[in-house]
């Protein structure tokens, strides 16, 4: 057996009255990778602070080691902690936009631990610097570093982290969720530079992710965790092949789903006819989107961020008036003005966000969240409108016990199916469906997606789904529409829209989602022909 | 060097090139930015001058009457607003006192028919004196307790203080300073308890005498800027860019300094530039208490005598002051700021 590197032995974190991190115990090898995956909540993040002896205000690590070559880091003194950070062990953040600070130059602050320690000399450092900018395949590597954070774009910036924490010769690098907040065709380059980089410079890493398909690809070990517990430890081809654990067999078979797609109907619900839209004016964020959306149909619009699918969202709803175009509903004129559409229209065109917290009222009751559009709609009063609300609450399948609970009171799942009863209870003809799940845990998701399903199948609601996952669009979708920069690229069913011949950005696009095995990822690079880009 | 197989070609990020509007802000703009803010404050300086003119205009009593006091005959009185140039329409006496004002020529007092702009400037000296001995103290000293105040955050430090400063503010300023001469003038006569200084006087002595008011000062602005540099600071210490510093291994000292002070500058900045203006424009109170001859006791003495030009001055050398401050504080947060400095 190798050397030992890091061993963590019965590690327990609490917050004041609930235990984040329950005896958790694993070694990482040298230069080997541990994943380490779970949902929220799982304490991922908070066993790879432990590991830098740090944890966030209002949690306390109880008990437990933490040996770093032997020695336990969580025993340190406050002098010994700091000469371990940014020495031995370093840091990559989940969001390197916001975790570099926006009033120096990245070089400095690339080179700022290494300086401060004394491990070389400012030349040397600036030097090292620079080959691990040309490593990670950031364009222009003499002279990237003279950029502040606002310069560069997001999967740069998580590039010149992962430079900064390789750069005073660390032992370990614990990488937090390094490729969460982007895009899924950035999300390839920066998980390619991660891994060419940690093989090339033998560092060992901790690497956390929600993502099992992610940390397939990087890690050689995988400690699956579960509401801060361990539930299965193995190498990447064990938890594949052979998990043991029925979680993990869940997480494993994931996105397998598939909605097969029925025959193409012409009974139009919706019509979006040359839409033109913006925020400013003179400036067009869509460019001539013409879509349909047929009856009991889920039309999935896919793209990237930035690619304007929200903000067609927005003109369907009225909130955001079409500068250019029409739309029509059930046939007739749909007015662009929100205070020009009928009740009944605005009625039968209801929105699923993003962020359920944020959409529901934190101070309302559930029975209060789902009554109000049944009386605003229906006039609904009395026992009648307690029927009703305990009859939506039967559809989204959550106990009619929580009527009088608050949102606060409730997990994020529970939340999501909130905002879909309450749309229900419009008895909508449409729903658009903005991103819905892409705040959840997968497994959580899942099951939304399947309720949203089951839905249309009884109800028969139409959906214009808004996401950037292609595996949900395969799930879920009738007919789909790739979108890049505000115009739509690629249009029509499923199966079509789906199976090549692709446009190069589609063809991108699909390449770039991470599959469910060990081994994707080198397949892809290995399948490249082109060297380096400059991004 | 060898760099990792990666994309088609394309551009990594899709971001770089997408088509939102991104906020282009060169090196050029930021000085256009800057000029913009001057000419408004020009503006709005102007704007000060017509109410300052107006308010003048509307107070009660009349300038002739009063300064003849018993002889106020109808035909004295005629012959001193002919002489004041007082029968001329309002308009025309604004438009001639607002280019003479821009001259540097703010015209003769009535009361005792001395050029003001020359009886302004010792006062406008000794003034600006009392105030920058006032914000050499204070500023840095506020900024530090600040400072202190967050690395201490939650502790006794923090909380003793905030008492003390909150205490300072609370405090009036003619209360805080009667306290002053209290105990440093009667009870211990440490310090005198009168600032008359004169030119004649050597400068460590002037310094002595103005300690007092420049103590009475340095109490009034200290909290608030002191609270400003706390809250700004502990904001920006809730940014995951502290939590980077932290992991780096660097001690907090250098972690306020170098990565959270940076970036509190702006708020700080401004609420400094507020104080400096207050300690310019609102001495008058302790400047009567200590009989300092500054431009607040000027003022006093003469708005007792309705002496509408001597007001007229001193408001719009005050409003200036202000104005400029603010200025000041803009540009330097313009300044300090990478994105506005540097385009993308």
């Amino acid at each position: 057996m190798a050397d030992i590197l890091l061993k963590v032995t019965d590690l327990e974190v609490k917050a004041s009255d609930a235990t984040i991190v329950d005896k958790v115990s694993f070694d990482l090898e040298k230069g080997r990778v541990l994943g380490l995956i779970g949902e929220s909540g799982a304490g991922k993040s908070t066993i790879g602070l432990a590991s830098l002896g740090h944890n966030r205000a209002g949690l306390q690590i109880t008990g437990g080691r933490a040996e770093l070559n032997g020695r336990d880091i969580l025993q340190l003194s406050p002098r010994d902690t700091r000469d371990l950070r940014g020495v031995s062990v370093t840091y990559v953040a989940q969001s390197a936009a916001a975790a570099f600070n926006p009033a120096h130059r990245l070089i400095d602050q690339v080179i700022e631990a290494t300086l401060w320690h004394k491990l070389m000399s400012r030349a040397k450092a600036i030097q090292r610097a620079k080959e691990l900018f040309g490593l990670l395949g950031l364009p222009n590597p003499e002279n990237f570093g003279d950029r502040y954070p606002h310069q560069a774009s997001g999967g740069q910036l998580q590039r010149a982290m992962t430079a900064m924490a390789l750069c005073p010769h660390p032992e370990l690098i614990v990488f937090d969720e390094p490729t969460t907040a982007l895009d899924v065709t950035t999300q390839i380059e920066v998980l390619a530079a991660i891994k060419h980089a940690i093989a090339r410079t033998g560092t060992s890493a901790l690497y956390i992710s929600h993502d099992l398909a992610v940390v397939a690809q990087i890690a050689d070990e995988i400690l699956v965790l579960r509401n801060g517990r361990m539930v299965e430890r193995g190498s990447v081809d064990d938890i594949f092949n052979s998990p043991q654990e029925d979680y993990t067999r869940r997480l494993v078979s994931m996105r397998q789903t598939e909605k097969q797609a029925g025959a193409e109907t012409h009974d139009n619900l919706l019509s979006i006819v040359g839409i033109e839209a913006g925020y400013t004016p003179g400036v067009s964020v869509l460019q001539d989107v013409s879509l349909d959306l047929g009856r009991g149909e889920t039309l999935a619009v896919v793209g990237e961020s930035g690619s304007g699918k929200s903000t067609l969202a927005r003109v369907v709803t009225g909130l955001l008036p079409a500068s250019a175009g029409h739309l029509r509903f059930e046939g007739k004129g749909l007015p662009s003005e929100l205070a020009a559409r009928t009740p009944e229209t605005l009625r039968n065109i209801q929105i699923i966000n993003q962020i359920p917290d944020l959409a529901l009222n934190p101070r309302q009751t559930v029975e209060a969240i789902l009554s109000r559009p049944l009386a605003f709609y229906f006039g609904l009063k009395g026992s009648e409108l307690k029927r009703r609300v305990a009859g939506l609450l039967d559809q989204i399948e959550l106990p009619r016990t929580l009527n009088d609970r608050y949102p606060a009171e409730l997990s994020g799942g529970q939340k999501q199916r909130i905002c879909i009863a309450r749309a229900l209870a419009a008895d909508p003809k449409l729903i658009i469906c903005d991103e819905p799940t892409s705040a959840l845990d997968p497994l959580v998701a899942e099951g939304i997606l399947d309720l949203l399903m089951r839905l249309q199948k009884d109800i028969g609601t139409s959906y214009l789904f808004i996401t950037h996952d292609l595996a949900i669009v395969r799930a879920i979708a009738d007919t789909v529409a790739v979108m890049l920069d505000g115009k739509v690229v690629r249009y029509g069913r499923k199966a079509e829209v789906l199976a090549p011949p692709f446009d190069p950005y589609t063809g991108k696009l699909i390449a770039s989602v991470p599959e469910m095995r060990p081994g994707w990822l080198d397949e892809v690079i290995a399948r490249r022909t082109l060297p380096l880009i400059n991004g | 060097m060898g760099g990792p197989p990666l994309a088609d070609g394309i551009d990594t990020d899709i971001r770089a090139i997408s088509p939102l509007p991104v906020q282009k802000a060169g090196g050029g703009s930021v000085w256009l930015l800057l000029v913009k803010r001057l000419l408004l404050g020009l503006l709005l300086l102007w704007a000060v001058s017509l109410v300052i003119f107006a308010g003048t205009q509307i107070l009660p009593g009349d300038v002739a009457t009063s300064m003849l006091g018993q002889q106020a005959t109808p035909e004295a009185v005629a012959s001193i607003r002919k002489e004041l140039g007082l029968e001329q329409p309002a308009p025309v006496r604004y438009v001639k006192w607002l280019g003479a004002a821009i001259g540097g020529d703010f015209g003769r007092s009535y009361s005792n028919r001395q050029d003001i702009a020359k009886s302004i400037a010792p006062r406008l000296k000794n003034t600006l004196l009392l105030a920058a001995m006032a914000a050499v103290i204070a500023v840095p000293l506020a900024i530090l307790l600040g400072i202190l105040s967050v690395l201490y955050n939650g502790t006794w430090i923090d909380r003793t203080i905030g008492l003390v400063t909150l205490s300072a503010i609370s405090l009036p300023e003619f209360f805080a300073g009667y306290l002053l001469i209290a105990y440093f003038s009667v009870a211990h006569f440490w310090l005198p308890s009168s600032a008359t200084v004169s030119d004649a006087m050597p400068i460590g002595q002037r310094l002595v005498v103005m300690l007092l008011p420049c103590l009475t000062l340095v109490l009034a602005v200290l909290g608030h800027m002191m609270r400003m540099t706390r809250a700004a600071l502990l904001n920006v210490m809730a940014s995951p860019y502290i939590e980077t510093a932290l992991l780096k291994g660097l001690p907090w000292w250098r972690i306020v300094w170098k990565h959270a002070l940076p970036n509190a500058l702006s708020p700080i900045v401004n609420v400094v530039a507020l104080n400096l203006a207050y300690l310019i424009v609102g001495v008058v109170v302790v400047e009567v208490i200590f009989v300092y001859p500054g431009m607040g006791q000027y003022l006093v003495d003469h708005v007792a005598k309705r002496d509408v030009p001597v007001v007229q001055a001193a408001g719009l050398v005050f409003a200036a002051v202000y104005i400029l401050l603010n200025i000041l504080a803009d540009m330097v947060s313009v300044l300090t700021n990478p994105r506005l400095r540097h385009s993308r």
